[in-house]
């Protein structure tokens, strides 16, 4: 139950949670005014590792930008980069091929998978179980191998370029991402029947956090937070791009707004995502992977554009204002992690620690992605 | 009253299936590798830090185009060169030419991001990636490569 009993304002107390706390998973600091273990008012401090990454993309040409974007989201690093490529795609109207399309839908889905797998740790050994995140671990390392050895990085990808693809993928690799989606699917299960049936893990999250439908709308709330608040909102379907059109998957909502159901949404994404992978692996086409004539610099005409694109953690959103020249006149990055972090303050409020760290955990926030 | 008993038995009955699960994982093979004592193969494709390629005569083959400079990110690569003056024989007379001639190639890793702009804007396939990871360090200037006295070691 949620909900404080008593609240005497003139006995609280100043609880600070973080910069360097293991729950706030990064260096986010949360100043929390507390009755016992009543939480008051919650006040979320940003800006300990702000690194200007718009303004560097102000200061760099389009190329030169690419490896930032990595550096937003260390989890899911595929879908940034996807995000900036496809932006500047459009701007400057580069034709991508077929293949290249196919395997960046690939790339970005076993990176989601990959996110969700750790986050699933994260989020269980917040609540005070450790053993689960051992086998999301073992489980995600074969994803990193998978996408070391075609992209030679293992967090950071920087794999996708302008038009196309930094290298080909191999028969080794899609051997290798065919056999490792069975695995997945025996795993998802072998998690459903250790934590998701568990009446610990159940009592600390059902009907607890809720986050309603219209606090997601006033926080700018998307992704798993908002699909666990009922809404029906997915970027791949309702604003599509590259080749997700040509997928067949669902996009999982559910109604109950609580900790759970944000959790659960999340788990069903997996299984999703390994259907996207499937069947792009069954269509994937022959071909080039960059298109014949691009340009050698990258000069968007003048003009506004933008480009959402749906990251493990909600709707990436990435503008660039152009004036003609090979810089951005203007780099504006909307993270996901940002909008859904916001609205912990209001949620937050007359709850108890431990079922708001709950909640905190169930948002997934990375840190770096939201200073940026 | 019963429902009561029956959350305590289903809760209890979760907890064993938990149980069950993680007793069946101390059968399966260990993954992990003992780091200092083992080491895994690095894949073909692994991006380390750079290092200039060499061309059959052993001489590097990078010619100063400055293309890789002007590409980083984050300006860690810094080529000095200097003109020489030689002369040529073209249709029976002497002519004084000038070329440019690499003298110094050097990386500061410590700003390095590995993100392989410099290889891939490269024309004549004159650095590739090291498979090197193991690499740290007490001391800041242990970072600094001089490639091209790497190269003169790694040969002789």
């Amino acid at each position: 139950m949620s909900g404080p009993i008593h609240i005497r304002k003139d006995e609280t107390f100043t609880l600070n949670v973080g910069p360097q706390h293991p729950a706030t998973h990064g260096v986010l600091r949360v100043k929390m005014e507390m009755d016992g273990e009543y939480i008051v008012k919650a006040e979320t401090v940003l800006g300990y590792i702000h690194r200007m990454h718009e303004l560097m993309g102000e200061n760099r040409t389009y190329p030169q930008v690419l490896p930032n974007l990595s550096r937003l989201d260390y989890l899911g690093a595929m879908g940034y980069t996807h995000g900036h490529v496809l932006a500047v795609e459009r701007a400057a109207g580069i034709e991508v091929p077929e293949r290249a399309e196919y395997v960046r839908a690939i790339m970005v889905e076993l990176n989601r998978v990959a996110s969700h797998l750790f986050w699933f740790g994260a989020f269980v050994m917040d609540l005070g179980g450790f053993t689960p995140l051992m086998y999301a671990i073992e489980d995600r390392e074969y994803i990193l191998d998978m996408l070391e050895a075609v992209t030679g990085s293992r967090l950071t990808y920087c794999y996708f370029r302008f038009g196309g693809l930094y290298n080909d993928v191999d028969d080794d690799f899609v051997n290798a991402a065919r056999a490792f989606i069975p695995r997945m699917r025996k795993s998802l299960k072998k998690y459903d029947a250790l934590v998701t049936g568990n009446i610990i893990f159940r009592k600390r999250l059902e009907n607890i956090g809720p986050i309603s439908a219209e606090m997601c709308r006033k926080y700018g709330a998307t992704g798993p937070v908002a699909r666990g608040a009922g809404i029906d909102f997915d970027v791949r379907k309702n604003e599509p791009y590259s080749v997700y059109p040509e997928f067949d998957f669902d996009v999982p909502v559910y109604h109950e707004c609580d900790s759970l159901a944000r959790y659960k949404v999340r788990m069903d994404e997996m299984e999703q995502s390994l259907r996207i992978i499937e069947q792009g692996l069954d269509k994937l086409p022959e071909g080039p992977i960059m298109p014949k004539k691009k340009p050698k610099l990258i000069k968007p005409p003048k003009g506004d554009y933008y480009q959402a694109v749906e990251t493990a953690r909600g709707s990436f959103g990435i503008r660039i204002v152009s004036d003609g020249t090979k810089n951005a006149y203007r780099f504006k990055l909307r993270s996901p992690t940002y909008s859904n972090m916001s609205l912990f303050d209001e949620a937050c409020e007359g709850m108890m620690i431990m079922d708001a760290l709950a909640m905190m955990g169930s948002l997934d926030l990375v840190i770096p992605e939201i200073d940026r | 009253m019963g429902a009561y008993f029956s959350e305590i038995f289903l809760g209890l009955w979760s907890l064993l299936i938990g149980l069950g699960i993680t007793f069946k994982e101390f059968f399966k093979p260990v993954v992990t590798v003992p780091y200092p004592f083992k080491t895994i193969k690095m894949s073909d494709r692994y991006r380390g830090h750079i290092e200039l390629v060499e061309d059959e005569s052993g001489e590097p083959k990078c010619i100063a185009c400055m293309m890789c400079q002007r590409a980083c990110p984050s300006g860690c690569i810094s080529i000095t060169t200097k003109t020489e003056k030689y002369e040529v024989e073209v249709d029976g007379e002497m002519k004084t030419k000038k070329r440019k001639i690499l003298i110094g190639w050097d990386l500061n890793f410590t700003t390095c991001s590995l993100c392989g702009q410099c290889v891939e804007s490269c024309n004549k396939d004159a650095i590739n990636f090291s498979k090197e990871y193991n690499l740290a360090s007490f001391n800041k200037e242990d970072f600094h490569f001089d490639l091209l006295n790497r190269l003169k070691e790694r040969n002789s």
